[in-house]
């Protein structure tokens, strides 16, 4: 059974999943952040896959990704770091990341490495719906993975029934219409829109992103969805580590406590 | 058939492959846009505009001097002559109109040598509407009077400061504040480039050029059609509204002059179908300047209009169908075209344009035929670049 199904299945409540880019701050840390990330208690990695032009992405994450690329990251290197994974981290893995660079490397090469270093998940935020139905899905479903697709504020309620639909694994709610990292805490509007959302009550689970940074924002976050995830707030932490094993455990821990 | 289908592809090319915080407006402008073109209402403030603010129709003039030099019959489309310099007013006057029946109250934009912020702030001006052009802090410092100009006409000019700082970099920062603002701001992308429609809708504005030409050749020389249409090409927006109207006449030769920079294999170049694979940039499935990992190249062409990593999916459709033909002019080349045109025609060319001039040298054509030649934009913003090339 896929790790992202098994997880929502034991657990509805408060997961918490943390998205960091591959090979940042240095290009070897990539699984050891991992690693600290499962003993610190978060549910579920995301593994960004860093892309000259992130047009989704605010300063923080759009700093991270250049630093990574100047740092050599690639999605051949990354699959390189990653082959022995399973090793040591038992926590559904996903993957985030721009199309551009994975249909250079194959869509289908790519799906295939994916289940075999033990990936669970992908999220390719500029895949539109229809284009991964006309020419995707049969590949990501061959390799088992669980496609995530984003909603934010203007979605509309037809469009997030179709989305649930063709999505499995989990749907990445959009706290508010903005990219990565440009807000912080929660007004009255999201709150609204959190519970529209929470009433049409979906197949899938749903995770809150974007503007989630500390415990208070998770717990709200969490009331009206199954979890959150924090991206932006993550990368400031370990881009000024100096123990990122010690760092992430604290900041984790600071989350969820 | 060279035409976008109801999915928003040029054949292999095209299409909207956006975050979905973007789908509501991307999805707003396709459901309206050909309807709202097509209105009587709509039809008629655009073609005023673009008769009495704008200056149109251009004229379509003989270039005695020149063609002597080449022995050939060439002809210029005067879009130099517009407001504000080039052909890029042809657009945002029209998704300044578009942006009013949608309902939106602010406009953002995004500019390389800064001829299509100019353009739009200038709109802006005249609709009251505020403006926001995201321009790469290198080229603010290049294109200095553009961003002046931006501020007479009231807009506010936020530079882009991540990546090469330029072009590229520019539109990524448009398109997040559009996500950011997505309810009542309209974006008005400048080239044939981005999601669907947009690559269509541009296209479609700027087509008023081949559709002048048609006539006007038709009065001068009683056909419609030249035997060659020739226009640079960037993101394309010229180029595509110069051979709008000929896609589908097989005898009009479409030629398309890229920027080679200072050389295709040089690593300093803008020669997107020389250079480029296929790829996704700023929504949309193109040819593309990339690294064999998919990472966007920077590109380079001392004109900064056509100093673009990518190229619009119909001239990625016009290039794999061999329907258009592609040269590359360096850098050098072209400017040396753009003083010969100077000194045949009176006339100094904006860079881009000046690549188109060298064309001429670079294709084969018979004794008698006729061409013409969209000179896109004139040379006064490029007065710095002149000076210090300064082989005059």
């Amino acid at each position: 059974m896929n790790r992202i199904d098994q997880l929502f299945e034991k657990k509805k409540d408060r997961v918490l999943s943390i998205y960091f880019t591959a090979g940042f701050p240095k290009l070897e840390d990539t699984l050891p952040i991992m690693e600290a990330i499962e003993e610190a208690g978060a549910d579920i990695i995301e593994i960004g896959v860093p892309y000259s032009d992130p047009i989704a992405d605010g300063p923080t994450i759009q700093d991270s990704n250049m630093i990574a690329l100047n740092n050599g990251m690639s999605l051949k290197k990354l699959f390189e770091q990653l082959k022995d994974m399973r090793k040591t981290v038992s926590i559904p893995v996903v993957l985030m990341g721009y199309l551009n660079p994975i249909i250079q490397y194959g869509m289908e090469n790519f799906c295939k490495k994916c289940q075999e270093i033990g990936v669970d998940g992908l999220i390719l935020p500029d895949l539109p719906m229809q284009q991964y139905l006309d020419e995707y899905k049969a590949v990501f479903d061959q390799f088992e993975l669980r496609n995530t697709f984003l909603i934010s504020p203007q979605t509309s309620e037809k469009r997030i029934r179709e989305i649930d639909e063709h999505s499995n694994g989990f749907i990445y709610m959009v706290s508010a219409h903005s990219i990565t990292g440009a807000r912080s805490g929660i007004s009255d509007e999201q709150i609204a829109y959190f519970e529209r959302v929470k009433a049409m009550q979906l197949k899938n689970p749903r995770l809150i992103g974007f503007g989630i940074s500390d415990s208070q924002t998770f717990s709200t976050a969490s009331t009206y969805s199954n979890g959150a995830i924090i991206g932006s707030a993550f990368i400031k932490t370990i881009k000024e580590s100096k123990d990122l094993k010690v760092d992430i455990k604290t900041y984790i821990s600071s989350v969820i406590q | 058939m060279i035409r976008v289908d109801e999915k928003g592809f040029y054949g292999k090319f095209g299409g909207a492959y956006i975050p979905e915080m973007l789908h509501p407006n991307i999805d707003e402008l396709k459901e309206n846009y050909e309807q709202i073109m097509a209105s009587d209402e709509f039809q008629v403030e655009f073609r005023s505009l673009l008769k009495d603010f704008v200056g149109r129709p251009t004229p379509l003039y003989f270039a005695s001097r020149l063609s002597e030099k080449y022995g050939v019959k060439i002809y210029l489309k005067r879009e130099d002559l517009c407001h504000t310099g080039a052909h890029k007013v042809n657009n945002t006057v029209g998704q300044i109109i578009m942006a009013k029946k949608l309902g939106k109250k602010r406009i953002i934009a995004e500019t390389g040598a800064g001829q299509h912020g100019v353009a739009t702030a200038t709109v802006c001006a005249l609709m009251g509407m505020e403006c926001t052009v995201y321009m790469g802090a290198l080229d603010i410092q290049r294109q200095r009077p553009n961003v002046e100009r931006m501020k007479i006409l009231g807009a506010k000019v936020v530079p882009a400061t991540s990546g090469s700082q330029t072009l590229k970099d520019a539109t990524n920062e448009a398109m997040r504040q559009w996500i950011n603002n997505p309810v009542d701001t309209h974006y008005i992308i400048g080239s044939v480039v981005g999601p669907h429609p947009y690559p269509e809708m541009v296209a479609r504005f700027q087509s008023v050029i081949s559709e002048e030409i048609k006539w006007q050749l038709k009065e001068k020389e009683g056909t419609e059609n030249p035997d060659l249409v020739i226009a640079c090409v960037g993101g394309g927006s010229n180029a595509a509204g110069a051979f709008f109207h000929y896609y589908n006449t097989p005898e009009v030769r479409l030629i398309a002059a890229e920027a080679a920079g200072l050389g295709i294999s040089s690593g300093k170049s803008a020669a997107t179908t020389a250079l480029g694979t296929p790829g996704i940039l700023h929504g949309s499935k193109t040819l593309l300047m990339q690294t064999e990992d998919g990472q966007v190249v920077e590109p380079h062409s001392i004109s900064a209009g056509l100093d673009y990593p990518g190229i619009g999916p119909v001239h990625a459709h016009l290039f794999d169908t061999g329907r258009g033909e592609f040269v590359a002019v360096e850098d050098e080349d072209a400017m040396k075209a753009g003083i010969e045109l100077s000194r045949l025609e009176g006339i100094i060319p904006a860079i881009e344009t000046a690549h188109a001039i060298h064309a001429l040298t670079m294709i084969e054509y018979k004794k008698d035929d006729i061409i013409v030649i969209n000179l896109s934009g004139r040379g006064d913003k490029d007065l710095d670049t002149y000076i210090k090339w300064g082989g005059y």
